[in-house]
């Protein structure tokens, strides 16, 4: 369990956060942020998701106190408005992509120097600075130089350092992006244990996909600095709002088909539809196609790519017509590029492009 | 979603808000725009001095008189030539240094740069002991001049040389810079294209490193536009008038009268001086705009079988232009009577007790220590906030660059520039205060501040651009305000830099004379004064053995530059290669 290895005794405060119509404009004119309303509940974890100069960082600073929003933006901390207040009087714990560690402290001295700053008596600082370096699990490192640590150590002593203030909301700035892939993966798990047992309210800006789903109560998904749709991991997954975010979340077949009199025609198949009549472009997700037979197959074409995955083999299918098909087939399939296959389609989970 | 933990700890609220609910107003909530303050302060010299100079009766007096002209000539025909020799020597070097597999790359380094370092009239005195009559090298070789004959050096082909040998440092310093700023790919590319090594050298690299040789040159030019120890040596006793030394000799002989006048002079010489500025801003702009940063850099170019005749060549042309005048004025000091050959009868440690058991001397010191030392830690202190406006965004840091960019000014024109400027602005007495600085040791040092800052500022600014500018964002987000910042966070960070750049103000304020030849009085000599005083009044081996101890402590603050240098960027300390 994952409270067994927390120390219970450590809980934020679950301050609700508002965002109302926080734009940025840049001075030369470059709109980076689209005037943007949001309502953070208290204790969530939000991700921010999108391709670079989507606006997720912007809008995490704004959070921050580190830009102030255009005129008429306003963000708010549970009832309180720190609009006006810069980053040094928010109480915000934040966390960097470059861990941002003091490079001539030591790691005790680098968790300590926010409780110096709010002049903290140091048997009270020592106690606190002690029980967010186990917590952390870096208690044996509590003397060392910031440059005798790893990695995934360093970003354990910026996520202490930011929480022993008790910040009333933490800001994690794509804090796993310069790890390598296994660090990602523990650290990750370590994060989503810490966030589920603080109840801290926490922003997390990343623009890595697997990140967002595993990490986030909710999913923020921006592009060119406008919100394309708010939801729950599922929710971004399978009912995507408009074609950038089936495009960008997870792999996105899209197909085209013909609707006449209440029946979609796609392929070989009719399948029941509700929509207007004409051509319409369809989208369905790779897991939901499948290999079949020539006999109860939809659509049919050519194996371009085969990537074995271990796991599964992954095709890419050039039908006769249209774009290339991404399609999974057994780990052990012998398919291989040039073999003709057939699929099938599960009419319950094509979707309209929205 | 989790719902709000009902129970926080005790003592887990925000007991904590930082900074309370009062604001925290420091100098920089209050003064925004302090580093324009400083801007102004650093320009106001140069500006008295323009103003002066516009008077419409003086200045066609000046420039109608053929001295002016001839002056200004001399000057310019010089520098060029000086220019010349300064590419010749060093713009070779900066090939083999930054191109090649040469060998001992510091140790050459170092000793090409040495003249640099060491103050002009110190490395022009030495030349005059070397090519001289008394000779203590050429002489046993039977190589120098007849007595009576003038001193070879004590021509205008001299003061080529010499000021060249002083200001090679700056070509090559220019070139390997550029060098450094083109990635290896492009080496490699163009071999990959079947180009041999020195072809792609000669199509590829030294096309790409042109405006760095010429920004060096320009540079070279300035520098030897305003020399002032050179001429005064050299080109004074051969009758050759040059802006400088004609501004000084003015100044010496007819006093404040002579300030006007001497001020349209000094506005002329900064005049040809700011053409070299401008030429050398425009092409280092072009550098760093065409820099792709955190490339590879060039591999060396293996010089094969000629590698060690290039050395050899390379140590024996630093051997004749640096070690063998270094030594010669090392001789003249320890030889008990001038002129006689150096032997075990003839060697003495007289001149050195002599020398230092002078009155001026010890007081010279104790100023130039004093003005040298407060000058490099004042400057190192203030270099650190300004270096840090400097990379912040907004308008803070927007008017802090364009400070950044004003206070080379007064570095790099002619330091006769600077001291007129100084000398006009504090020779009456100061507003509210009653009393004039001209005549103390405060207007040296006022000079110096104004004049060296951009050399401790320049190592601190590359530091500052290099942090991680999250690092700041992190203590802010904790809670730190601009000035604990500051002081926790930025500036222990950026010390070695600060450290590096105040000994650097230590090393040429302590020996410079051409500032304070003009600031001088009686009884507030620096140690350029008396080392220039005493050869001028015919005590050459003990200016030769203050020279001497002049250049131990130059090498002292070098070495300790360069153990510092393990700790800061490339390009701070020039030697490290």
């Amino acid at each position: 369990m994952p409270d067994s290895v927390m120390p219970n005794s450590f809980h934020l405060d679950a301050v609700p956060i508002r965002l109302e119509r926080c734009g940025k404009t840049f001075a030369g004119g470059a709109r980076a942020l689209e005037p943007l309303d949001l309502t953070i509940r208290g204790g969530e974890t939000i991700v921010f998701l999108g391709p670079s100069g989507c606006g997720k960082t912007t809008t995490l600073r704004i959070i921050a106190g580190l830009e102030s929003p255009d005129p008429g933006g306003r963000v708010l901390f549970g009832e309180e408005d720190v609009t006006a207040l810069p980053i040094e009087r928010r109480n915000v714990g934040m966390v960097f992509q470059s861990y941002a560690l003091f490079p001539n402290m030591t790691v005790a001295e680098n968790v300590a120097y926010g409780l110096k700053v709010r002049k903290l008596p140091r048997v009270d600082r020592a106690r606190r600075v002690e029980e967010l370096l186990d917590l952390m699990h870096l208690g044996e490192f509590a003397g060392r130089r910031i440059d005798q640590l790893s990695g995934g150590q360093r970003q354990r002593v910026a996520l202490a350092r930011a929480l022993v203030v008790r910040p009333r909301v933490l800001l994690l700035d794509e804090p796993l992006t310069a790890l390598d892939a296994k660090l990602r993966d523990s650290l990750r798990l370590e994060i989503d244990r810490l966030l589920r047992s603080l109840g801290i309210t926490a922003v997390y800006v990343t623009h890595d996909q697997g990140e967002a789903m595993a990490l986030g109560d909710r999913i923020v998904v921006m592009a060119k600095g406008r919100v394309a749709q708010v939801g729950t991991p599922r929710e971004i997954y399978y009912q995507p709002a408009d074609a950038f975010v089936a495009d960008f979340i997870g792999t996105m077949n899209r197909l085209g088909g013909t609707v006449r009199g209440g029946m979609l025609s796609l392929g070989t198949a009719l399948l029941p539809w509700s929509g207007p009549d004409g051509a319409a472009e369809l989208l369905v997700r790779p897991e939901d196609l499948a290999l079949a037979g020539e006999a109860d197959g939809h659509l049919d074409g050519t194996v371009a790519a085969a990537v074995f995955l271990g796991d599964r083999t992954r095709l890419v299918v050039e039908p006769a017509d249209g774009p290339a098909l991404t399609v999974d087939a057994a780990g052990r399939s012998e398919l291989g590029r040039g073999d003709r296959v057939w699929l099938r389609v599960d009419p319950a989970r094509v979707l309209a492009v929205p | 979603m989790h719902p709000p933990h009902p129970d926080p700890l005790p003592g887990g609220e925000r007991e904590i808000a930082p900074g309370g609910q009062r604001a925290r107003k420091s100098a920089f909530h209050i003064l925004p725009g302090w580093p324009l303050l400083v801007g102004l302060i650093v320009l106001l010299p140069v500006l008295r001095l323009l103003w002066e100079a516009g008077d419409a009766a003086v200045l066609t007096r000046v420039l109608d008189s053929p001295v002016t002209w001839r002056a200004t000539t001399n000057s310019i025909a010089i520098a060029a030539g000086a220019t010349l020799a300064a590419a010749l020597i060093g713009g070779p070097f900066a090939l083999l240094i930054g191109l090649t597999n040469l060998r001992a790359r510091t140790a050459t380094t170092f000793a090409l740069i040495l003249p640099l370092m060491i103050p002009p009239q110190i490395v022009a005195m030495a030349w005059t002991h070397l090519a001289g009559s008394g000779s203590p090298i050429l002489k046993p070789l039977g190589l120098a001049p007849p007595v009576g004959t003038a001193n070879p050096v004590q021509s205008s082909a001299g003061m080529i040389l010499v000021m060249g040998i002083e200001h090679a440092p700056l070509v090559f310093l220019a070139l390997r810079a550029a060098l450094r700023a083109i990635p290896g790919d492009v080496l490699e590319a163009a071999r990959a294209s079947g180009a041999g090594p020195w072809r792609a050298v000669r199509g590829v690299v030294l096309p790409l490193c042109l405006p760095g040789l010429i920004a060096g040159l320009a540079m070279a030019f300035v520098a030897a536009l305003g020399n002032f120890g050179v001429p005064a040596l050299l080109g004074v006793p051969a009758g050759i008038p040059m802006l400088p030394t004609l501004i000084y000799r003015r100044l010496a002989g007819f006093g404040p009268s002579a300030l006007p006048e001497v001020a349209v002079l000094a506005a002329l010489i900064g005049l040809v001086a700011c053409l070299g500025i401008a030429l050398q801003t425009i092409l280092q702009a072009r550098i760093a705009s065409r820099l792709p940063g955190g490339a590879r850099p060039l591999a060396p170019v293996p010089l094969g079988r000629a590698r060690m005749t290039v050395e050899l060549l390379a140590w024996g042309v630093l051997a004749l232009l640096v070690a063998a005048p270094l030594t010669a004025l090392l001789a003249t000091s320890l030889v008990s009577v001038y002129g006689l050959p150096i032997g075990f009868g003839t060697l003495t440690l007289a001149h050195y007790r002599e020398v230092l058991a002078l009155d001026q001397v010890g007081r010279a010191f104790a100023n130039s220590l004093l003005l040298s030392g407060s000058a490099a830690a004042l400057l190192a202190l203030l270099a650190v906030p300004l270096a840090h406006a400097m990379a912040l965004g907004g308008g803070t840091g927007r008017i802090a660059r364009a400070v950044g960019v004003l206070v080379e000014l007064p570095h790099a024109v002619p330091g006769v520039v600077l001291g007129i400027g100084c000398i006009l602005l504090f020779l009456k007495p100061l507003p509210g205060l009653g009393v004039s600085l001209y005549g103390t040791l405060w207007i040296i040092l006022a000079a110096y501040l104004v004049r060296f800052l951009p050399l401790a500022l320049r190592p601190v600014q590359a530091a500052c651009a290099a942090l991680d500018p999250a690092v700041e964002e992190a203590a802010r987000a904790l809670g730190a305000g601009p000035l604990r910042r500051l002081v926790t966070v930025v500036a222990p960070l950026v010390a070695p830099a600060a450290a590096a750049g105040g000994l650097l103000v230590f090393l040429t304020a302590f020996n410079e004379l051409t500032v304070s030849i003009l600031l001088w009085s009686q009884g507030r000599e620096t140690l350029g004064v008396v080392v220039y005083a005493l050869e001028e009044g015919g005590s050459p081996t003990l200016g030769a053995a203050l020279g001497v101890i002049a250049i131990l402590v130059v090498l002292a603050a070098m070495v300790a530059a360069g153990a510092l240098g393990r700790r800061l960027p490339l390009g701070v300390v020039p030697w490290k290669n």
